[in-house]
């Protein structure tokens, strides 16, 4: 049996309170304990971006986070960022894009997209394939999904 | 993986006291230590100290004629910092090639430093930079500091001079002289999210064609990041034309000793250094 420890956090604008393994990653909590599953668990280990979740304003991949660090912290999954307009906004976009295909990146994707549009309104192309670069999808080819962000940024059109 | 005890301690004595006596992981982002523990490759615990909320291990800051980057700097942090900037710029190129932004936002330089992979990004900027590790320790009661030469805190793969129960505070980059100039770059099969095949950082001091107190550091080409004493020699005050980049690329091809990986053979890691040597070598002639 592992050692619990309860924490405290803020989770989508609600305090929120969990007892979890010592060893857990956050993305384990969120979907296992929480029950929060839209972050994907994919690669496990950094490389995929599915799991990309936002703590204290930075993107980070919850896989590599532990859940015991998210003690005292603020954190927005994507089921809290699809109540704010830029969100909306990408996930508009994403849509009318055809930039689902399969869907099991998206989350990551929109969650990236979202946190890096807050301090970069204008990018270019290429800044946006940097800002994405730690999100594989094996379906789209990525084209898709630049050309949503990019429209994203010009208001969803 | 068991661990008995969480701690998240709040000051650097606090901290250090729940290192003493040893048997305790530090947690910095845990972007190294989440996946290793997960592939069974290291042992967690029986303590696990989260130092992320000890404030002495954060800021970047100019302070006793050096700058200070705080163990718990990350990538992002030390991208966006004017100072590293105005005073390292060359670790700020090692930090944009890093991983990729969700990384780059967790990931520590302390922990880069610490889990001395010898492919680590910032530890070839760091030896060109000639850094050094402020280590602290309370053996007695008292929190004391030691600083090491970035070039001595290498013993091995994954292995530093840090004791059990140190903490690495901070990493000290003297600040440069003036005309100093330092060019890295890494060579891997993509940009994002590789590790390094080959990492290349030349500094020095330029003086007309040619470089003095000329210094060259390798990533990923031997046991630990290292400092290449014969290229060195070999580039310090040699004019930067075509002959003299060609011949100081020929003493880097001898003088590094790489393995065979899957990431590359031995041969080809050769190759590498030599043409990385000449591609740096021509920027700094520029720069
Ligand atoms: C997908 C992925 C991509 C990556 N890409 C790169 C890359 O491009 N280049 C690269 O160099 N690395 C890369 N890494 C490795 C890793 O991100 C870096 O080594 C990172 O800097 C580690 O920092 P951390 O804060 O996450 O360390 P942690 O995982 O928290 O700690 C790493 C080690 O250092 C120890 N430690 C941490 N802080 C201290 C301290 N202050 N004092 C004493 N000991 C300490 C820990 O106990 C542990 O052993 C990558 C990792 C992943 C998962
Ligand atoms: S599941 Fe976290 S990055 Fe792939
Ligand atoms: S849509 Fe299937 S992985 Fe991206």
């Amino acid at each position: 049996m592992s050692h619990r420890r309860e924490i405290e956090f803020v989770l989508n604008g609600v305090v929120t309170r969990a007892s979890v393994p010592l060893e857990a990653s956050a993305l384990s909590m969120l979907r296992d304990v929480i029950g929060l599953t839209g972050t994907k668990y994919a690669c496990g280990e950094g490389e995929c971006g599915a799991c990309t979740i936002e703590v204290d304003g930075a993107s980070v991949c919850a896989c590599l986070q532990f859940a015991v660090d998210c003690e005292g912290r603020t954190v927005t999954t994507i089921e809290g960022a699809a109540r704010d307009p830029l969100a909306a906004r990408i996930e508009r976009a994403f849509v009318e894009h055809g930039a689902v295909q399969c869907g099991f990146c998206t989350p990551g994707m929109v969650m990236q997209a979202r946190n890096w549009l807050a301090t970069h309104p204008d990018p270019t192309r290429e800044e946006i394939k940097r800002a994405i670069e730690g999100n594989l999808c094996r379906c789209t080819g990525y084209v898709k999904i630049v050309d949503a962000i990019e429209a994203a940024c010009r208001g969803g059109r | 993986m068991a661990i008995d005890h969480y701690h998240a301690p709040t000051s650097l004595p606090e901290a250090l006291e729940r290192l003493r006596g040893g048997g305790a992981t530090i947690l910095a982002g845990g972007t190294d230590l989440m996946p290793q523990s997960h592939a069974g490759r290291v042992k967690l615990g029986p303590a696990l100290v989260n130092v992320r909320r000890v404030p002495e291990l954060g800021g970047i800051r100019i302070d006793d004629g050096t700058l200070r980057l705080g163990a718990l700097s990350t990538m992002s942090e030390i991208l966006r910092s004017a100072f590293v900037r105005e005073y390292a710029p060359v670790l700020a190129e090692a930090c944009d090639h890093f991983a990729s932004d969700q990384i780059r936002n967790a990931a520590t330089i302390g922990g880069n430093v610490c889990n001395a992979s010898p492919a680590g990004d910032t530890l070839v900027p760091l030896l060109v930079l000639d850094a050094e590790a402020e280590l602290a320790s309370k053996p007695d009661g008292e929190v004391k500091l030691r600083r090491v030469p970035r070039s001595a805190v290498f013993t091995g793969p994954g292995r530093t001079v840090r004791a059990r129960d140190e903490l690495l505070c901070a990493i000290r980059v003297p600040l440069p002289k003036p005309g100093f100039v330092a060019r890295f770059v890494k060579f891997g099969t993509r940009p994002a999210l590789d590790i390094s095949a080959v990492a290349i950082g030349i500094g020095g001091v330029r003086s007309g064609r040619s470089l003095a107190g000329a210094r060259v550091a390798f990533g990923a080409v031997a046991p630990t990041p290292m400092r290449a004493k014969a290229t060195e020699a070999a580039l310090e005050g040699t004019v930067l034309d075509d002959a003299g980049i060609a011949r100081v690329a020929a003493v880097a091809r001898d003088e590094v000793r790489p393995i065979d990986d899957v990431r590359a053979s031995a041969w080809y890691r050769k190759e590498l250094v030599s043409n990385l040597t000449r591609r740096v070598l021509g920027d700094v002639a520029q720069a």
